[in-house]
């Protein structure tokens, strides 16, 4: 490959003996590097989701490898008028928006504060990302077992010492679970979320004008002012970007579904949805119309993320 | 929890009212609470591994009581052995971080040094790939493997692995190519510098601490991957994730026992991580944050 890009490494110097050819070689001298990148994320993922559409079409299930054949719109019938695929349509949008905007909010807080010179304020940060890093599916179990479980989990278990140091040997102890399984699902992700978004806001505020606020203070604006007027409309690029990045991200979410409640309780979303036709059903056709239906809705939302990327990445032109 | 954030905003009047104030003072409080509440799990997980399983099961909690190493020793030679799926896990994630390596770097110079034309709609569609849900491909990659008796086998997740992370890869790569000065590319040509000498000199220089970047991220991701890794494996070529959730359905529960698990597990992603902290941001938002 090399050699390849080398030779254009030295044409671009040199004028070319014959234009036409010459600039030909040199234009697949310069595709040359990309193309092994691109074939691969072709083969590798296009390729798949045009089988996904295929499939989409037909009766195949693996319970009943006989009955294989052209089904038309039926599996698409089937998941428009499958209750539970309704509820997971609604179980998704509720657990993206939830996580999202929870996280956007105490992210933004968080930035702020951050965005102060104080005493610790690296180890601060060190400790903020830290949830972040830990293997989702772990977390999951982390929050499940040690931290949600009614009878020895750190919840229930702080309850207990509080009420304690009242001198009450009756303290509450909800099953968090049971009571609220999606809010129990929402804010085991909000803790891994916030610091993600807490990153980017914290890069756009580092990135603030600071001549300008300084002169809006000394011409009396106070602090509320300038943060609405000035700091939330700087941010608005990062918040739109955080938003829609966490929300790709967020849909897709199957580690905590499964290990917090397996679905079950009304937390099943469309991935875990997906996974349960395909791996328990073994329904391939439905499978396939509900997967294709949840491309088209992503590309809905991708549609406005690519938008607000691409805005943010400056068009160069300068080579 | 929100209604942490509210004080922050009302409170910063009184800081600028008057600096290091009192105010001042509350918040930086407020973000050392903040910062321990969130980091708090991730503790308790740690402390709780150090306990027997007796004292872990404690209501309320005991977290003073003495330390052992009982959990580790549980985890590591207790049940089925965590060290093959662990080292499926190593492989993948090395692998195809390595795969993605070798096909970003060239992909993104053409993307940014000597970019093709029309360069952006190519960036574009590695990110459009990247937006697509995975599990919309899984169904066409198990019925694969399994007609080309591929299940089970760490090798299609080191293919997986690599296309899930290449998106990411070309993204972060050109974004930090383009750091890359003009001029100093305009310098190394005039002085006739072939291309190895400008990619050893001039471009390795400026871009190495962000390949290191983008190696780390991308090792992140496989290894915390979960779905693919539980639909295509099974015994042979189980990765860690997979491992840790079918670890407590066999099992039964034993906390200490778990979060010794969890932390061994985390561990690579938490040094990785904080390896890679000053352009975790950068690579996570694709390189369109700095």
């Amino acid at each position: 490959m090399t050699s390849v890009a080398e030779q254009s490494g030295t044409k671009t110097g040199t004028p070319p003996p014959t234009p036409g050819a010459a600039r030909r070689a040199s234009a697949w001298a310069r595709r040359a590097p990309l193309l092994p990148a691109l074939i691969f994320m072709i083969i590798v993922t296009q390729l798949p989701f045009v089988a996904t559409l295929v499939i989409s079409f037909m009766d195949w299930n693996a319970y009943y490898p006989d009955e294989r054949g052209f089904a038309g719109f039926d599996n698409f019938a089937r998941v428009f008028t499958d209750v539970n695929m309704r509820d997971a349509v609604w179980t998704t949008i509720l657990l993206t928006a939830g996580v999202v905007l929870i996280s956007v909010v105490l992210g933004l807080g968080i930035a702020l504060l951050l965005d102060r010179k104080f005493r610790g304020r690296g180890a601060v940060r060190t400790m903020m990302i830290a949830p972040f890093l830990v293997v989702p599916v772990a977390a999951a179990l982390i929050w499940k077992h040690a931290l949600y479980n009614p009878e020895y989990g750190l919840f229930n278990g702080a309850l207990t010492w509080i009420w304690g140091l009242f001198g009450s040997d009756n303290p509450p102890q909800p099953d968090w679970i049971s009571n609220a399984p999606l809010w129990s699902v929402i804010f085991a992700l909000v803790w891994q979320w916030t610091p993600f978004m807490m990153l980017i806001l914290l890069a756009g505020l580092q990135g603030r004008p600071l001549d300008v606020i300084e002169a809006a203070r000394i011409d009396g604006a106070n602090s509320w002012q300038i943060f609405r007027s000035m700091t939330l409309p700087h941010l608005r690029q990062y918040l739109e970007l955080g938003a829609l990045l966490g929300s790709i991200y967020i849909v897709q979410n199957f580690d905590a579904v499964f290990t917090i409640t397996s679905g079950g309780l009304g937390t099943a979303n469309l991935p875990y949805t997906i996974y349960q036709i395909f791996y328990q059903a073994h329904d391939y056709g439905r499978a396939s119309a509900a997967a294709v239906v949840v491309v088209i809705g992503t590309i809905i939302i991708a549609t406005f993320a690519l938008r607000t990327v691409s805005s943010l990445v400056k068009e160069e032109t300068r080579r | 929890m929100t209604t942490l954030a509210r004080p922050a905003a009302v409170e910063e009047q009184a800081v600028n009212k008057k600096k290091d104030g009192r105010g001042g003072a509350w918040l930086s409080l407020l973000a050392w609470v903040v910062g321990i509440l969130f980091v708090l799990p991730v503790l308790w997980m740690v402390l709780t591994s150090f306990h027997s399983e007796t004292n872990a099961a404690q209501n309320p909690p005991a977290v003073f009581a003495p330390l052992t190493l009982e959990g580790y020793r549980e985890f590591f030679s207790g049940g089925a052995s965590p060290w093959p799926p662990l080292l499926n896990s190593l492989t993948a994630s090395v692998v195809s971080t390595i795969l993605v390596l070798l096909l970003a770097i060239p992909a993104a110079y053409a993307l940014s040094i000597k970019p093709v034309k029309k360069w952006s709609d190519v960036l574009f569609f590695f990110l459009s790939t990247k937006m697509l849900p995975v599990v919309a491909g899984l169904l066409p990659l198990y019925l694969f493997a399994q007609n080309a008796g591929l299940l089970d086998n760490i090798w299609l997740l080191v293919i997986f692995y690599t296309s899930m992370n290449l998106p990411i890869a070309v993204w972060m790569m050109r974004s930090f190519l383009s750091e890359v000065p003009v001029e100093m590319l305009e310098a190394a040509a005039v002085d006739g510098a072939g291309l190895v000498k400008t990619l050893r000199s001039v471009i390795a220089p400026v871009v190495m601490p962000g390949i290191a970047a983008t190696a780390l991220i991308c090792f992140i991701f496989s290894w915390n991957e979960l779905l693919f890794a539980r639909v295509l494996t099974a015994t042979v070529a189980e990765t860690a994730p997979v491992f840790l959730t079918s670890f407590v359905t066999s099992q039964g529960l034993f906390l200490a026992q778990l979060c010794a698990a969890a932390f061994v597990v985390s561990l690579p992603v938490l040094v990785a991580g904080f390896a890679a902290q000053d352009k975790l941001v950068q690579g996570l938002s694709l390189g369109s944050v700095k």
